[in-house]
């Protein structure tokens, strides 16, 4: 008992245990509801709800959100996954007692300075063409890199390695080697 | 679209279950921080590619010996639409250098007190809608062109899915070692 608190409120595991736990929690996914972990499919269901609260014909008529929401319901599975994931994660914050909270991270400051607003704006830009991408390949770190990187499929492995190729390159680009002694 | 909002309980019990122990674990992880994920990127401190190498290895296994246990295990394989793949992937790579997040970890950070998250959250919301805009134009024409089909690496290697498991996880037991003794050489960070 005592172990298990100490466990559960402690700041962080080893990466491997997390890892680990990730895995597993796959398993239960997969075997037991029949799905794979995933994320950037939601933001799809929320932009076409918003859309379609004021041009209902125009998202019906798009195939894209047409294949997600028509005769089928807005919060599904994803959709619970997503909001729960904010819950679980302020849940394992609170318990190891964090008081963190971050508006301009120390390596952009470093680099752009303190200002929020710039910040704001480039973690704005940064989630649009970040999610874009994520559809645009089929899927994100979780739904592909995951759950597809799991099944051995081919889409999968190739999006992440570009991922990765190209976050390094464009981190470097914008941070500099320099940028190496601020993380 | 709107005549059913919700899907039956137990499947948004499930969602909801999967998605509260997600997200722990990745904050147990250390992932849902900006300067792990972009120490990633610079490098210098290989977290996410240890949660996540352990993640794949793990439930490979799990996944792959259900089906071999016989039980019904039937998700299937992603298309391999090379052109998305690729260029989305390169895209995301981009958006998660400026973001510091992928879309998962955007929604975990904000839970563990990135206020700057949010506004990717938002931002994540209109390019899924500029997304979705722009696939009648650039869906068959670009992004769907060449389909390679359900096609996995041991299909197209023409081997056991074992062999490929063995082959990453022998990967990752030589290569996580290795990686922890390079982040060992790294310089500390300074103070700003």
């Amino acid at each position: 008992m005592n172990i298990c608190w100490k466990w559960l409120t402690a700041p962080r595991w080893s990466p491997y245990v997390a890892g680990v736990g990730i895995g597993v929690l796959s398993w239960l996914t997969f075997g037991l509801m029949g799905r794979g972990l995933g994320t950037s499919t939601t933001f799809v269901r929320v932009a076409g709800t918003l859309e379609g609260a004021v041009a209902r014909e125009h998202v019906e008529a798009n195939p894209y959100y047409a294949n997600l929401l028509v005769d089928r319901p807005i919060v599904e599975w994803q959709f619970a996954l997503v909001i729960f994931l904010l819950l679980g994660a302020f849940i394992a914050a609170r318990l190891s007692g964090s008081t963190f909270v971050e508006h301009v991270p120390k390596l952009w400051a470093w680099r752009f300075g303190p200002s929020r607003t710039l910040r704001y704006a480039a973690a704005f830009l940064g989630g649009l063409v970040l999610v874009f991408g994520a559809r645009m390949a089929g899927g994100c770190t979780s739904g592909h890199a995951i759950t597809g990187g799991l099944q051995l499929a081919v889409s999968s492995w190739s999006f992440l390695i570009a991922m990765f190729i190209s976050g390094i390159a464009v981190t470097f680009l914008i941070f500099g080697r320099e940028g190496r002694a601020h993380v | 679209m709107f005549d059913q909002i919700f899907a039956d309980p137990l499947t948004l019990f499930y969602g909801a279950l999967t998605g509260f122990l997600f997200g722990f674990l990745l904050v147990k992880g250390g992932v849902t921080r900006y300067q792990v994920i972009l120490g990633q990127f610079l490098l210098k401190d290989f977290t996410v590619l240890k949660v996540m190498g352990t993640a794949i290895v793990v439930g490979a296994v799990g996944v792959f010996g259900m089906r071999a246990m016989g039980m019904d295990v039937s998700i299937s394989v992603r298309n391999a639409l090379v052109v998305g793949n690729v260029v989305g992937g390169l895209i995301f790579g981009a958006g998660m250098a400026i973001l510091g997040y992928c879309p998962g970890t955007a929604m975990a950070s904000v839970g563990d007190g990135s206020r700057h998250a949010i506004f990717g959250i938002l931002g994540g919301i209109v390019g899924a809608g500029l997304y979705a805009e722009a696939y009648p134009m650039i869906g068959a024409r670009f992004v769907d062109s060449i389909d390679l089909g359900r096609v996995s690496l041991d299909s197209a290697a023409g081997l056991s899915p074992w062999w490929v498991i063995l082959i990453m996880a022998t990967i990752a037991v030589i290569g996580f070692p290795a990686l922890e003794s390079w982040e060992r050489r790294q310089p500390k960070p300074r103070r700003p």
